[in-house]
């Protein structure tokens, strides 16, 4: 049982290095391979961005792209405008102008701008910052929306079937619900019991729960053959460390807040000063510090294991296509099996350090 | 800095707000509660079951304790009775022995006192006998001796010098 | 450049903060074999707090 379990993992596993290396061959520009360093810099750049299509894989002879597009809906200085990604027909370099009721929409660099009026193509300055259009607030629901719509199904659907088993009675769970259920209490009395505190932690606990798995499961599709970097976002993990901050700040107690705003214990003059720099710790620093090293840890991740898989290509000059590929191929696997570790690391600090400092926001000092 | 507020898309943000904030509230009406309510409950019914299982070890320590005090209470109180026997058995004989004793003394006694008064007697008729034994033989000596004179003055003669004697 | 001798800089610091951590919870550890789950567990909070430092750096000097 187990060992066909672990063949079929390893299969799953290759699959999913292979397709990587698909992934190295796809983007090049109709029957052109990635093949130098700077292309595969370049795609490697192109992969940590969002996307507004679901690309899977190009297959370089015939030039056709597997996948299917995702929906646009971007707001204009002409109000909301909806379509489908596939009227840009993979361009992204803004060549193709998707005329909707008179609003001329381009994409460049996975980031859609609306031209100026009169305006027939997009132009630039000498930093490639086009200079005729403005950006638009971007709605779409692009690979990362995707991405966190489809982990919210998972969710549901899994701690939904947990749920439903308990509600029938059964106080052991079964099959997948015996995975989730350990990871539960972990979260419950490893995390949040310890540091929030007996009393109040249960409030906390839906959106602990919630923000670990959402974590977890987004890392780990991440590391999946579908291409995700949904926590490689900066506006993901912002979202996320803003979150947190938000609980921390609206459940901060009394004595929390005498504390950071008038410190006792020091002098008067210091008191201001020590409020200002408390207040910028738990405004801006602590959420800051919590997004950053997600999006740092995750974007460092993709950008190794893709660096390690293009080591075949940029090696095979020198050392020949076998030696290159097994090279690579050993080191993306190692690297893959950190990167497994780091999903699960870093979804548990998010949630260890979130609720360290919702626990430092609503202790009450009994001594003073 | 600058590449990270590029890549920062604000709709991307708000989408992110949207779907994290729904899907909170799904999974905590739907998942969460049930399943922290539902561990809560099972937590609690093991507990239950330990402290109850604690409490039965308890109760029956507690019963075998009692047991082995009413087993203390009834050997000690079988070993007074053996002991109470013991010292009535031992009373009874010391009586029986004591009551034999004075009625052997006082039968002793008896004797002796029969024994005297008999010895007594004895010794009285013994000297009323030998009162008249004496008697005849002086009566019968004197006759003898007073026949002739010389004889009488010797004896009256060895009956002064006994008196001076005396 | 001066980007990237500014990471180099941010890279050692906070290998050398990383190492202290790393080293003085083993030493921990080792002492107090009963106590490893705790100290790992801080050992990862505070490595998880150098981490943010290092990469608020690099990432504002980016």
């Amino acid at each position: 049982m187990v060992a066909t379990k672990s063949i079929k993992f390893l299969v799953v596993f290759v699959l999913a290095l292979t397709s990587f290396t698909a992934f190295a061959q796809d983007d090049a520009v109709e029957n052109n391979l990635v093949d130098s360093p700077d292309e595969i810099r370049e795609y490697i750049a192109h992969h940590l961005k969002d996307s507004h299509d679901f690309h899977l894989y190009t297959d370089n002879a015939s030039g056709t792209h597997y996948g299917f597009p995702l929906p646009v809906i971007v707001w204009t200085s002409n109000g909301l405008k909806t379509f489908m990604s596939s009227a840009f027909h993979h361009d992204d370099n803004g060549e193709v102008v998707v005329d909707k009721d008179g609003t001329k929409i381009v994409k460049y660099h996975t980031k859609l701008y609306e031209l100026e009026e009169g305006a027939a193509a997009l132009s630039f300055d000498e930093d490639h910052h086009p200079t005729n259009a403005s950006k638009v607030i971007d709605f779409s629901i692009t690979k990362s929306v995707f991405g966190m719509l489809l982990t919210g199904l998972l969710m549901l659907l899994g701690f939904g079937a947990l749920a439903r088993g308990y509600k029938k009675g059964n106080t052991i769970p079964k099959g997948f619900s015996r995975v989730l259920e350990p990871l539960v209490i972990y979260v419950r009395d490893e995390i949040a019991r310890p540091n929030i505190g007996d009393k109040k932690y249960r409030k906390f606990m839906g959106f602990l729960l919630t923000v670990f798995f959402f974590i977890l499961i987004l890392n780990l599709l991440g590391l999946s053959p579908l291409g995700f970097n949904v926590t490689g976002q900066i506006a993901v993990t912002a979202c996320l460390g803003i979150f947190t901050m938000i609980i921390y700040v609206f459940s901060g107690s009394k004595d929390f807040w005498a504390h950071t705003l008038w410190m006792p214990g020091v002098p008067k003059i210091l008191r201001p000063v020590l409020a200002v720099i408390e207040l910028i710790g738990f405004l801006i620093i602590k959420p800051f510090s919590l997004l950053v090293r997600l999006y740092a840890n995750i974007t460092a991740g993709h950008f190794v294991v893709m660096s390690l898989m293009a080591l075949m290509i940029t090696m095979k000059a020198a050392f020949g296509p076998v030696a290159s590929t097994g090279v690579s191929l050993l080191l993306s696997i190692f690297i893959m099996f950190i990167e497994i570790l780091v999903a699960f690391l870093q979804a548990f600090i998010f949630t260890m350090l979130s609720s360290l400092f919702i626990g430092m926001a609503v202790e009450e000092h009994d001594e003073h | 800095m600058e590449t990270l507020l590029n890549d920062f898309s604000v709709g991307l943000f708000f989408m992110q707000a949207f779907i994290l904030l729904i899907l909170i509230v799904l999974m905590r009406k739907f998942a969460w509660k049930p399943i922290l309510d539902a561990l809560q409950t099972r937590e609690d019914g093991i507990q239950e079951a330990l402290d109850s299982a604690e409490k039965a070890k308890l109760e029956m320590q507690n019963l075998t304790a009692s047991n082995e005090k009413l087993l203390q209470e009834a050997r000690l109180e079988r070993d007074g009775m053996l002991k109470e026997a013991r010292e009535m058995k031992d009373n009874m004989i010391a009586t029986a022995k004591e009551e034999a004793q004075a009625q052997a003394n006082a039968m002793i006694e008896q004797a002796q006192i029969a024994i005297e008064g008999e010895k007594n007697a004895a010794m009285a008729e013994l000297k009323s006998h030998v009162a008249g034994l004496s008697l005849e033989i002086a009566e019968k000596v004197v006759r003898q001796e007073l026949s002739n004179k010389d004889k009488q003055l010797a004896l009256v003669d060895s009956m002064l010098a006994d008196a001076k004697l005396n | 450049m001066y980007n990237l001798i500014g990471a180099g800089m941010i890279v050692i610091g906070g290998g050398i903060g990383l190492g202290m951590i790393g080293s003085k919870a083993m030493e921990s550890i080792a002492r107090q074999p009963e106590a490893a789950g705790k100290i790992q567990t801080a050992m990862i909070i505070i490595g998880a707090l150098l981490e943010g430092l290092a990469f608020g750096a690099l990432i504002l000097g980016k």
